[in-house]
């Protein structure tokens, strides 16, 4: 118990230290051409005093590690300052933003763990048949498969020559199920896609490696069927590989969700921050990127927790 | 797994009147890829040969527009049919593939030779250098790769230098995690025990001893990073923020004529149709190498 608590509290430590880590990168690259942050906010005809007040008024004549700490408290206090191209606070822009992405995220883990479970351990226990070469062949083809060319088809399909959905896709904030359906079906379709496919590789692959143990071995000779050798010797070992299967297919939404709501017009965190690369919004900008960083060191956190706890080896140290 | 085959082609005496040995070291290896291995040599042997020679090949010059209406369908002068402004999209792609392929190689290669490198300075230096260099590039994978692309574009803009440094430096980490795991087992194997002992330097030990052992594994999963790379790339094309205009690769072919998907234009779907069949092809050649440097390339993520 002593021991996992440590395991764990260090695991923590160390995603913390990499955030700080990752802060510093993600504020160095968007600070290094300096200075226009004040002449994007008075445009073209501005005069050079004029730039320089602002300048200073904004604190961005200050030297660089004091502007990068007095952003990192902004971010820690929940205030990551005011969006340039539409001078609102950015918390609040991303307020707005986050919970629907949350959704979309949320409905394309809840579609793909399933499904990709499912293949992953079929593939497994009948590993090396037709079905697993087959199943092999169509995840390796899914994982290479572009978003935008998912994306572009399902719309072909569904909208263009089935009418069945909207290619748009719009939310109301309070949506019934009909609605959250038609808005939703496309955007999780097409991230599920690859996610699937990649997760599903990675927990048959995950299984496999048990099945390959002399403990499995064993079990074979005691007679064990091979659903038994899979299912219930097997599979318990291999939680902890596949909690980080999980964790890691579903960071790669993070960055499919990138395309996806771009393509589907979705109002999500995701194309918040394509338009502020395009309005080089950098406050609103980086606070984006630390969401998304953020997001995926929780994720590798959790998988890193749930391997410590599940583990068999540490549980009876 | 792979063991048995191999000797079994090797201790075959040779055909009367075979070719050299680097030929049939070439027919070894073609026996042991499976069809879809050999479907995937072929995709490869074709984008390859597509972006060295698209210019060439293309019926129409890249900004030539040729045709009387707008995304046209598939016809006999327009194979691949008409873009948004009635450019011949065959042609498009043939140039566009130079952008695609030329930019990801350069990006993997740069990634992979460089990943390589950190990673064999990390074994055989000492623990100090190893650690720093490890937890510095593994805060650096805590940034999903197309956010840290988009944070590079927004702080540097969006040029084809920028692009590829971008790319590089995305995939950077992974290859050198992988190169280093490698290296590691090795340099602690007997012969470059030998090797020191007999006081050989550490540049000799890392060039001579282990390198040239781990180099199947990395060049698999150089095939990897290359499709990474081809993905990430036109995606922010896609996005508008890869390639910029008049030059386009194929994600920007898809963004261009996106406009078109509500007739169904061939100018949207066979740009993305040959980004696909580029990853996958390169996909099923690196599935059907033999076991060990599989093994490696594919413990790998996006």
């Amino acid at each position: 118990m002593n021991t996992t608590t440590l395991l764990i509290a260090r695991r923590i430590g160390i995603a913390a230290l990499t955030l700080l880590l990752v802060s510093v990168v993600v504020f160095s690259i968007t600070s290094v051409l300096p200075g226009d942050a004040a002449q994007a906010a008075l445009g073209q005809s501005a005069t050079p005093e004029m730039i320089a007040a602002l300048r200073a008024q904004m604190g961005l004549d200050a030297p660089a590690y004091l502007r990068y700490l007095h952003w990192l408290g902004g971010l820690l206090s929940g205030n990551p300052g005011q969006s340039l191209s539409n001078n609102t606070p950015v918390a609040q822009l991303i307020g707005l933003r986050l919970p629907k992405s949350l959704w979309l995220a949320g409905a394309a883990a809840a579609l793909s763990v399933p499904i990709a479970l499912s293949i992953g351990i079929v593939s497994a226990m009948h590993r090396g048949s037709y079905l697993d070469r087959g199943l092999s062949l169509v995840t390796l083809g899914m994982v290479a498969v572009p978003e935008f060319l998912v994306a572009t088809v399902a719309v072909l399909i569904f909208a263009v020559k089935l009418h069945w959905l909207s290619a748009l896709s719009y939310t109301p904030d309070t949506p019934g199920l009909g609605q959250f359906l038609r808005a939703y079906a496309m955007p999780v379709m097409t991230l599920s896609f690859v996610v699937v496919a990649q997760m599903a590789r990675m927990t048959r692959a995950a299984v496999v490696d048990q099945v390959s143990r002399p403990y499995v071995e064993m079990a074979i000779l005691k007679g064990a069927s091979p659903a038994r050798i899979v299912l219930r010797h097997a599979l318990p070992n291999a939680a902890g590989p596949i909690a980080n299967a999980i964790a890691l297919s579903l960071s790669y939404l993070l960055g499919g969700a990138i395309i996806v709501e771009t393509i589907f017009n979705f109002p999500g965190i995701a194309s918040l921050m394509v338009d502020a690369v395009t309005n080089r919004d950098m406050p609103l900008l980086q606070a984006c990127a630390m969401i998304f960083c953020c997001a995926y060191l929780a994720l590798v956190l959790l998988a890193d927790v749930f391997a410590i706890i599940s583990s068999p080896k540490l549980r009876h140290r | 797994m792979t063991a048995p085959t191999v000797s079994s082609s090797a201790d075959r005496p040779p055909a009367v009147g075979a070719a050299p040995r680097r030929a049939s070291a070439w027919g070894r290896w073609r026996r042991r890829l499976s069809i879809s291995g050999l479907i995937g040599l072929a995709t490869v042997i074709f984008w390859l040969l597509v972006a060295a020679l698209g210019p060439l090949l293309a019926p129409h010059g890249v900004g030539a527009i040729v045709a009387d209406d707008s995304f046209a369908s598939f016809s006999t002068q327009f194979p691949l049919g008409s873009d948004y402004l009635g450019r011949d999209v065959l042609s498009r792609i043939l140039y566009g593939a130079r952008y695609t392929v030329g930019l990801a190689l350069a990006a993997a290669v740069l990634a992979s030779s460089v990943g390589t490198a950190l990673g064999l300075a990390a074994a055989v230096t000492g623990r100090w250098i190893d650690e720093t260099m490890s937890r510095l590039l593994d805060a650096l994978t805590c940034i999903p790769s197309k956010i840290f692309a988009l944070v590079m574009v927004a702080g540097f803009g969006s040029s084809v230098p920028l692009l590829m440094l971008t790319a590089a430096l995305t995939y950077l980490p992974g290859a050198y995690r992988i190169a280093r795991s490698l290296a590691v087992n090795l340099n602690v194997m007997e012969y470059v025990e030998v090797a020191r002992a007999r006081g050989e330097g550490r540049a000799h030990i890392a060039c001579s001893e282990i390198l040239p052992n781990m180099i199947h594994p990395m060049l698999a999963d150089f095939g990897l990073r290359f499709v990474f790379v081809v993905l990430l790339l036109s995606g922010l094309s896609f996005l508008g923020l890869g390639v910029q205009p008049p030059a386009a690769d194929l994600g920007s072919l898809v963004r261009e004529n996106i406009s078109g998907l509500a007739e169904g234009a061939p100018a949207v779907l066979m740009p993305a149709f040959a980004i696909a069949t580029l990853t996958i092809g390169v996909n099923l050649l690196i599935d059907s190498l033999p076991g060990r440097a599989r093994r490696f390339a594919q413990g790998a993520l996006r």
